[in-house]
């Protein structure tokens, strides 16, 4: 483990993070939305435990367990908003989701 | 201290009431308006036992309840009263039963939210007069806002959003400033006492130390925040879309007791915490005030519709009030708060008889009447003695808080100045005219319209008890003022105490 | 009894009270009439009982007051509510509810049958207490409240028939005028008493009275004063310029005529004047302007009166006459006669006036004099009444308008100057002269009315016994007046009694110039010489020769429509008061200014808001995506710049 370089977790996070922000951005489908907010959720993860392991404090490690907490949580919420939403709308493309807009 | 809770007990009826409202089932209409009469009598049997055991000697503050509230801050619950937040506790406390006794069957929509509103309005109106502490004052000054919003636009008439939103920017607009105001009051004073406060107590002696430029621009924004809620000329545009979208109760309350929120803030915030800038400012506004005196009168004389002739007239009346605030002297303010009281009475009347016509044929233009005195004596009775007491007929109220109005502006250091009484007493002559002549044109001649004849029913027996009450004491100020002069004597006299002790001597 | 005199004002109010509230079920109208009376009745015992035993004390304890309670008590205000009852308000009290008792009495016939019976007994007390209130009050508060009182009531009682028409307009039109012209006076009313309150300290009426006869007050405080409060005087009593509402309040039925626009209410204002004799003698100027604006009123009204066809129009424009007299004789200095002429004229005018109810009673409501004639053998009780006043108001010696008028006109010529003699000679010779016109066209002459419709006769006993007993008064009244020049050495009784009341403004004015009893006498013959013969070319003009009136009024026809239509004085006032202030508040003020100026600028700031957010709004595009986008360059630009600046 310790012969691979911080770096390489770093870069990896960071390509992870992006493709999260590039998804989020892009992608019409809320289901894929969502999944890249994950993605970026656990590119962050990735970060924090990096940074615990190659500085030898735990505290980066307890963070995560809350981050992956509060992401459970949110994905079932959020899922289940999307399949509420689905029911109503038969879709689930959010460029056709703008009841709130005017 | 049992007796310094009085207060806080008579704060939260109305609280506890208007709570317990919301546990009603919407369709017990009847059982709703009952429990929301019978709280509103509650506090106002309250407000009794406070005016029975207020020593009207004591020029300072009583039944003070203080209890921290934001400690840091010195914020705290403070309550109390002296005479003149007193007179219109007991004016609030007496409308809003009557008020809610006269929706018995006017309002049929939501009964339940109604009541809620009222009861919350009341509350709201209760805890600006007894505020002791000017950020609890500045809470409840907003809070009301909210219930009135409601009535006006839900009960209210066709226009009833467009005169909600207005009355709600407008006042809205006014207080913000007052808040800014407030904190850099409380900020200096941190300055000069060495802590944060908002007691208002502290701020007495903090307000007539302000750098002069500064007090002038905080007294500005306190004055603009009063003189909208006044309203003052003219600021007074948002008071006839009000009133005549308001439903009566709505209009009552809003002329009975709102309006001298605004002439209760000049007193107790405009002219003991700014002295300096007060009097400085007297002698434009009173030029303001006398405008409006005779501009509300000669506009109100033409108006079409009933509601519209009387809310035209508050503007006319309420000038008289700030006059009589400005013109600083014992006879005219004491005069300005007998004034609120009176026209809180005379033209709540005039509305609940607005709203009697209404009620039954759903027209205010007056055109639309025309000798009912055939078909409804009773009705023009009651109205004639209301009108009478508005137009300031001697042996009725109207007259004594006039008179004291005039003769105290008249002999004014402040003012210095004959011309402001001159041209302020011929609002008693136009007064005459427009109340005259509306009278003549509904009341008088033939019965033009043969609807009328089927529609109009006089007084019922709910209508007499409404009204009565409010009669015998538009009569009881007219002949013997004494009872209610005197309970606001000693506070006045200590305002204005406090006025001259920072501008030279004021009183005689 | 000076001690019982709140009696006077409580039992009226009592009467209006139970009257009002429980008239309409009582129904009764006896029992209604009855109690009406009663109140008034018993007052008018209180009073002469308080004057009798005024008249038992000695001169200098004949004014006392009595204290009811505290009525404002603000600062340095203490206006308490109390009585004064001295000579003047006495002699006031007397006439009040003695003229009012009887006319009360004489409404329980002329009344009769009116839905709004019970309405109108007690509106006719309410005026009585207002009206006892005005003359007892011992300050100037108190007086107000009953001035106002008085005004309320004329107001409630001239619209009493309130779906009647009148005239052009309707009855309720004219109670307006009347309330609002009133109020006109008021308002100068008002001023003069913070006047007073601010020069003298205080409005009660011996305090004031007193330091204004020793305080050195400068003699334009005092013009000011005296001012403001004739302004007051000239709209309760009708002179000019506020005398328009007087000849419409003739709306009223005409009991209400007799009592309050003849005999009482439009007193007020020389009883105000007289009362507060100090300060007008201490304004010489302003003294003869209320003898001059008297004066002018009087000959105008009279010369208005000459062509009158409405016979409650000729006596209205009467009455705004002999108030001409009453203000000249106070502006000269001569202010118990002018009180002398406040009695006297209460007796005759109200009889005049209910003769004249009489009349139209028996005429079946028709008041145009062009249409009567002849009635002098239908209505003899009423003829030999009406008749009797005539002879008083004209001033034909031995009757009691010769000597008050007589006292006038003397007073006018010793202090005013001939000039003012003069035209008050010219007045009484007009007044003779309309009045026999208005007898001879009603109780002479051919019977100009439709037989088949009209059938004249007599009132009930209810009306002429009143009518009896005023005309006796009428005739007696003046002796306790007999002028100084006839009583030798007892002096005028009249006088003497008031003298205390007055003798602080008298010790103030000029002194009179020395004029022989012989000039006295002379002008006395020369004017009653002058109503003699106005009396007898009136009788000889519409008696025998009809023609000439016509031919006269043809010739003059321009002045004939100038006094018809009382020199256009409504008119004038409509078109440069009324209607610009009405137009202008309702077209400017009102839809221009307060719409379009205040409100358009409130909702122009609206607007603008509203519009300009309307604008950034657009920004908001909804897209989540395009929020999250801006937020992403937005953090790579920080991003960016953080690096850059490291």
């Amino acid at each position: 483990m310790s012969s691979i370089p911080m770096e390489y977790y770093l870069i990896l996070s960071a390509f992870m993070f992006s493709v999260g922000v590039a998804g989020v951005l892009i992608r019409r489908n809320a289901i894929v939305v969502f999944m890249c907010i994950e993605l970026m959720l656990n590119s962050a993860n990735l970060t924090l435990v990096t940074f615990s392991s190659y500085l030898g404090n735990s505290i980066g490690q307890v963070f995560v367990f809350f981050v992956m907490t509060v992401a459970a949580a949110e994905a079932a919420v959020g899922l289940a908003i999307i399949i509420a939403i689905f029911r109503n709308k038969k879709t689930v493309n959010i460029d056709e989701i703008n009841i709130f807009k005017w | 201290m049992e007796q310094n809770l009085l207060l806080t007990y008579l704060l939260l009826t109305p609280i506890i009431g208007s709570v317990l409202v919301l546990f009603f089932k919407k369709e017990q209409k009847e059982l709703i308006r009952w429990f929301g009469l019978a709280v509103s009598l509650v506090a106002f049997v309250i407000s009794l036992v406070v005016y029975f055991s207020f020593n009207q000697t004591n020029p300072q503050f009583q039944f003070i309840h203080q209890v921290i509230w934001i400690k840091s801050l010195n914020i705290s619950y403070h309550v109390g009263v002296d005479g003149i937040s007193l007179i219109l506790v007991l004016l609030t406390t007496f409308l809003t039963p009557l008020t809610l006794l006269s929706t018995w069957k006017a309002i049929e929509k939501n009964v339940k939210m109604f009541t809620f509103s009222m009861l919350f309005l009341e509350v709201g109106m209760l805890g600006v007069f007894i505020s002791l502490d000017i950020f609890l004052f500045y809470i409840f000054w907003e809070a009301m806002l909210i219930p009135m919003y409601f009535i006006i636009g839900i009960w209210g008439g066709e226009r009833r959003i467009y005169a909600a939103v207005k009355f709600f920017i407008f006042t809205m607009f006014g207080s913000l400033l007052m808040l800014i105001a407030i904190i850099w009051l409380a900020v200096y004073a941190s300055t000069t006492l060495g802590y944060f406060t908002t007691n208002l107590l502290d701020l007495y002696k903090v307000g007539p130390t302000v750098p002069h430029d500064i007090q002038g621009w905080m007294f500005g924004a306190f004055f603009l925040s009063f003189a909208i809620k006044v309203p003052l000329f003219p600021l007074h545009t948002w008071l006839p879309d009000a009133h005549v979208e308001a439903p009566t109760a709505g209009s009552v309350i809003l002329a009975g007791v709102l309006l001298k929120m605004g002439t209760y803030g000049l007193v107790r915030f405009c002219l003991p915490l700014f002295p300096q800038s007060a009097v400085q400012f007297a002698p434009i506004i009173s030029v303001l005030a006398v405008i409006g005196i005779i501009y509300g009168a000669l506009v109100s004389m033409v108006q079409t519709d009933m509601k519209k002739l009387v809310a035209y007239s508050s503007v006319s009346h309420l000038g008289f009030v700030v006059l009589g605030i400005f013109a600083m002297t014992v006879e005219s303010v004491q005069g300005a708060v007998i004034q609120m009281v009176n026209h809180g009475l005379s033209t709540g009347a005039l509305f609940l008889l607005v709203g009697v016509l209404y009620e039954r044929t759903h027209r205010r233009d007056i055109a639309f009447y025309g000798g009912i005195a055939k078909l409804v004596p009773l009705y023009s009775t009651v109205l004639m003695i209301a009108m009478l007491s508005s137009i300031g007929l001697p042996g009725l109220n109207g007259f004594v808080g006039e008179f004291l109005i005039l003769i105290g502006s008249f002999k004014s250091p402040v003012l210095n100045s004959w011309w402001f009484t001159i041209f302020a007493a011929s609002g008693v002559i136009f007064a005459a005219v427009y109340l005259l002549w509306m009278y003549q044109r509904v009341v008088f001649g033939q019965v033009t319209n043969e609807e009328l004849k089927h529609e109009l029913t006089d007084m019922n027996l709910r209508e007499m008890i409404v009204i009565v009450p409010i009669l015998i004491f538009i009569v009881w100020i007219g002949v013997y003022p004494s009872t209610f002069l005197k309970l606001t004597e000693v506070s006045t006299q200590s305002i204005l105490q406090q006025v001259g002790t920072f501008t030279g001597n004021l009183l005689k | 009894m000076i001690n019982l005199i709140y009696l006077t004002t409580l039992l009226p109010l009592a009467g209006f009270l139970i009257n009002g509230l429980f008239g309409r079920k009582i129904k009764n109208e006896k029992v209604i009439g009855i109690i009406g009376s009663a109140a008034v009745g018993i007052s008018f015992l209180v009073v002469l009982g308080a004057f009798i035993q005024t008249l038992g004390l000695p001169a200098e304890e004949r004014s006392n007051t009595v204290e009811l309670f505290s009525w404002l008590n603000v600062g340095g205000l203490h206006i308490k509510f109390a009585y004064l009852v001295d000579q003047l308000s006495l002699t006031m009290s007397l006439v009040v509810t003695g003229v009012g008792f009887l006319i009360h009495v004489y409404s329980i016939g002329y009344m009769h049958g009116d839905k709004g019976f019970w309405r109108f007994f007690s509106y006719m007390n309410l005026f009585i207490f207002a009206m006892m209130n005005l003359v007892l009050g011992d300050n100037f508060v108190v007086l107000f409240l009953g001035w106002e009182g008085v005004g309320l009531c004329s107001y409630l009682l001239i619209g009493f028939w309130y779906d009647r028409k009148f005239e052009k307009g309707t009855t309720s039109q004219a109670a307006k005028k009347a309330f609002v012209v009133n109020r006109i006076g008021d308002f100068g009313f008002l001023l003069g008493m913070f006047l007073i309150y601010m020069t003298f300290d205080s409005l009660n009426f011996k305090e004031v009275f007193s330091r204004a006869a020793s305080f050195p007050i400068a003699e334009s405080t005092f013009g000011l004063i005296a001012l403001f409060l004739f302004i007051g005087a000239t709209g309760k009593s009708a002179q000019i310029p506020l005398f328009v509402w007087l000849p419409d309040a003739m709306a009223g039925p005409t009991p209400v005529s007799a009592l309050i626009h003849a005999a009482t209410m439009v007193t007020a204002g020389v009883y105000m004047v007289s009362r507060a004799s100090i300060i007008f003698a201490s304004a010489p100027v302003v003294m003869t302007v209320v003898a001059v604006i008297g004066l002018l009123t009087a000959i105008m009204a009279a010369s208005i009166g000459l062509v009158q066809n409405d016979i409650k129009k000729v006596l209205a424009y009467s009455t705004v006459s002999q108030l001409g007299y009453m203000f000249l004789a106070a502006g000269v200095g001569a202010f118990s006669a002018s009180i002398f002429h406040v009695m006297t004229h209460a007796f005759f005018k109200a009889l005049l006036f209910l003769g004249a109810g009489s009349v139209i009673h028996g005429m079946h409501d028709e008041q145009n004099i062009q249409k009567y004639g002849g009635l002098k053998k239908y209505m003899p009780k009423t003829y030999v009444t009406f008749f009797i006043a005539t002879l008083a108001i004209t001033g034909v010696p031995g009757l009691s308008g010769f000597f008050s008028k007589d006292e006038i006109l003397w007073s006018a010529y010793a202090n005013g100057g001939f000039v003012f003699w003069l035209i008050g000679a010219i007045t009484a010779m007009l007044t003779a002269f309309y009045m026999f016109r208005l007898v001879s066209l009603t109780f002479y002459g051919k019977e100009r009315f439709d037989h088949n419709h009209v059938h004249p006769h007599e009132s009930s006993a209810w009306m002429t016994v009143p009518l009896m007993i005023l005309a006796f008064f009428s005739v007696v009244g003046g002796y306790i007046g007999i002028p100084k020049v006839f009583s030798g050495e007892h002096g005028n009784l009249f006088e003497g009694w008031l003298e205390p009341i007055y003798a602080p403004a008298q010790a103030k004015l000029a002194t009179y110039g020395s004029h022989t009893h012989l000039e006295e006498i002379l002008l006395m013959t020369v004017s009653v010489a002058a109503a003699l013969s106005a009396i007898y070319f009136a009788l000889y003009v519409y008696g025998k020769k009809p023609q000439i009136a016509e031919s006269v009024s043809n010739k003059f026809k321009g002045f004939y429509n100038l006094l018809l239509n009382k020199y256009f004085v409504d008119e004038a006032y409509e078109a440069a008061v009324i209607q610009p202030i009405q137009k202008g508040s309702e077209k400017f003020l009102w839809k221009i200014f307060d719409v379009k100026i205040i409100d358009g600028m409130v909702n122009g700031v609206a607007f603008l808001v509203e519009s300009g957010s309307g604008f950034i709004r657009k920004i908001q595009t909804g897209v989540v995506q395009s929020y999250a986008v801006v937020m992403m360059v937005g953090i790579a630009l920080a991003l960016l710049w953080l690096i850059l600046s490291l």
